[in-house]
């Protein structure tokens, strides 16, 4: 897979000694000072791919844990890229709705963060790699008080440690 | 909490009392009217203890009046302008105003910033003292004393101990729902001497007192790692309950404080597990793959009551407290949460989540008579006041799409809801015992 550059990884590509790539942007600082920058996607690897390029997240129905069709193919998607990159370790947050109570909702957390982990060690990823932590209700990614809201709040999200060097 | 150590000596003072048809509120009635009483300013030996005597008549009559049982007559009002410990009250002057009670004191500077309290309650139209007593204590230490005595007057005219000697223990919130910030705070039980107990750099949920008040018991995500934690109220020290794997959460001290119940989370599986704080020997209470969690012991420490969806929904369970005999008492419409057993052992409070609203509710310990007593967008975590007379909660109350979060109190009637204001957005109270 090609390496993308971010136009934040400008800087970074000037420091760090990676191939530089090149589908679009002059920004090797060899010379042509009139041209200009173009954004990329992340690069491959990153947390940032990972979220951009994979999907860190799969959704839940109301007091539900298990994996729909939808949240398969999303971590099927996962335990490619992490198969692809070995030493990146991940956190499974589970979060609920706010429609219910607060330490039911944690331990409901807790159930679809596994759930979520569960189905990425079936397929094939190490669960020494995978750690969880419910959210309960107390970190919603959407503010609304509706149910398209809640609909995106009820979610396990696969955060991303790259390790260096990865 | 050395509070208790402040007093010296409490004194019976005299006029003695007689049997006779007594005045009386019955507080088992659903709504009563409230009775109507003076409370007269306390006077002072000097001008710096006249002030305390006012400051402490406002808080006994503040106290009375928010209990909804008694209706402090305006001072305005009043016909008898001076009063003295040592003469009667011009009973006549009081009957006018339709007072059933007289409250008077008279504070007494004793020198090293002590302080001499006295106060007398009065049956107006029985012309009989129903109380007399003395109270030193140091000046700064007015305020308890105030309560103290809201407390006795409270106790000497319903028959229930009073619950206005006490502090509430909670989350206060700042900030959008997506990053707020949760501080541990305290207060009085009517909003003075409030604090923070906590900086807000960590997220803590669902504090609980122990019942010397010493000590509170919470959930930390301390290094993003869920756990349940003990707060020393004294020494501002911290620490983790407990070595588990997995998250710990829902904690609650039993009723002689030996224990906490909690729940803990491993392969995401909840279920209960009790500690014994002193040698910190952990015993595992359920087993089941359903989640199993918000337990709260009986006050006697013989059963357990919990939340589970082992039903297949989210329902009340009790247990004994090894275990087992394990049986569902929630059995109405809908879904049922939080449950909490009253201090008085006949009831356990619960929320409860039907067509699209939440309620909060009490019901016997078998699941029989349950009663509604408040209700909105969202309501949670109710609280027992000391004497399982009042619940305390939190209500989330949306308005144009924003949420707000306060505090609120019922009565076990589920008349007298008032909102209890706190500094910042207020969730997950916990009423103390009386303070010791």
């Amino acid at each position: 897979m090609r390496k993308f550059l971010g136009l934040v990884g400008v800087v970074a590509l000037l420091a760090a000694c990676e191939t530089a790539p090149n589908d679009g942007a002059t920004a090797t600082g060899t010379g042509d000072a009139n041209a200009t920058a173009q954004k990329l996607g992340p690069a491959a690897g990153t947390a940032q791919d990972f979220v951009v390029n994979v999907g860190d997240r799969v959704f839940f129905g109301f007091d539900q844990y298990s994996i729909s069709a939808d949240a398969r193919s999303t971590l099927e998607k996962q335990a490619m890229w992490l198969k692809k990159y070995p030493s990146a370790t991940i956190v499974l947050e589970g979060h609920a709705d706010e429609r219910g109570t607060r330490e039911y909702n944690l331990a409901l957390g807790e159930r679809r963060a596994n759930a979520a982990k569960e189905y990425l060690v079936s397929l094939g990823v190490d669960g020494m790699r995978v750690k969880t932590i419910s959210y309960g209700k107390e970190r919603p990614v959407a503010l609304g008080h509706n149910e398209a809201a809640w609909a995106q709040n009820r979610r396990a999200v696969t955060v991303v440690a790259v390790g260096a060097g990865s | 909490m050395k509070l208790a150590a402040r007093f010296l000596a409490l004194t019976v003072l005299l006029f003695s009392s007689q049997a006779w048809a007594e005045l009386r509120v019955d507080i088992t009635q659903g709504r009563v009217e409230p009775m109507p009483l003076a409370v007269t300013e306390f006077t002072g030996e000097n001008a710096d203890a006249a002030q305390i005597g006012r400051q402490i008549a406002q808080v006994i009559s503040a106290d009375l009046e928010r209990s909804g049982l008694f209706r402090p007559i305006d001072p305005k009002a009043f016909i008898q302008k001076q009063l003295s410990m040592t003469t009667l009250p011009r009973f006549g002057d009081w009957r006018i105003l339709n007072a059933q009670a007289l409250v008077q004191g008279h504070a007494v500077p004793k020198g090293d910033g002590q302080l001499a309290i006295q106060f007398r309650l009065w049956d107006v139209s029985a012309e009989q003292q129903m109380i007399g007593l003395a109270y030193n204590t140091v000046a700064d230490n007015w305020r308890r004393v105030a309560h103290i005595i809201a407390d006795a007057i409270y106790q000497r005219i319903t028959g229930e101990s009073g619950y206005f000697d006490t502090r509430v223990v909670y989350v206060a919130e700042s900030g959008p729902a997506n990053k707020r910030v949760k501080r541990l705070a305290i207060m009085d039980q009517d909003g003075a001497n409030h604090r923070f107990l906590t900086d807000g750099s960590d997220m803590v949920l669902t504090p609980r007192f122990s019942p010397t008040l010493q000590e509170i018991t919470y959930l930390s995500y301390y290094k993003n790692k869920p756990r349940v934690y003990l707060f020393n109220i004294d020494s501002g020290r911290q620490a983790v309950l407990g070595d588990f794997p997995g998250m710990t959460f829902a904690p609650r001290f039993s009723f002689d404080g030996t224990k906490v119940v909690m729940s803990m989370a491993q392969d995401g599986n909840s279920d209960i597990y009790t500690m014994d704080i002193a040698t910190r020997q952990t015993r595992r209470l359920t087993t089941h793959s359903s989640i199993d969690t918000s337990p709260s012991y009986s006050p006697d420490g013989s059963q357990i009551t919990f939340n589970s969806d082992r039903g297949g929904s989210q329902q009340i369970y009790v247990m004994d407290s090894n275990g087992k005999n394990v049986h569902r008492i929630s059995f109405g419409k809908g879904n049922y949460a939080t449950p909490v057993w009253s201090p008085r052992g006949d009831l356990i409070a619960f929320t409860k989540m039907t067509g699209g609203k939440f309620y909060i509710g009490v019901m016997r310990t078998d699941g029989s008579g349950e009663r509604l007593l408040a209700n909105g967008y969202l309501v949670e975590s109710p609280t027992w006041s000391p004497n399982g007379r009042v619940l305390m909660f939190f209500r989330e109350t949306l308005s144009r799409g924003n949420k707000t979060t306060k505090l609120y109190s019922v009565d076990l009637t589920g008349y007298n809801e008032r909102e209890i204001i706190t500094p910042l957005e207020a969730s997950d109270p916990a009423w103390s015992p009386l303070i010791p």
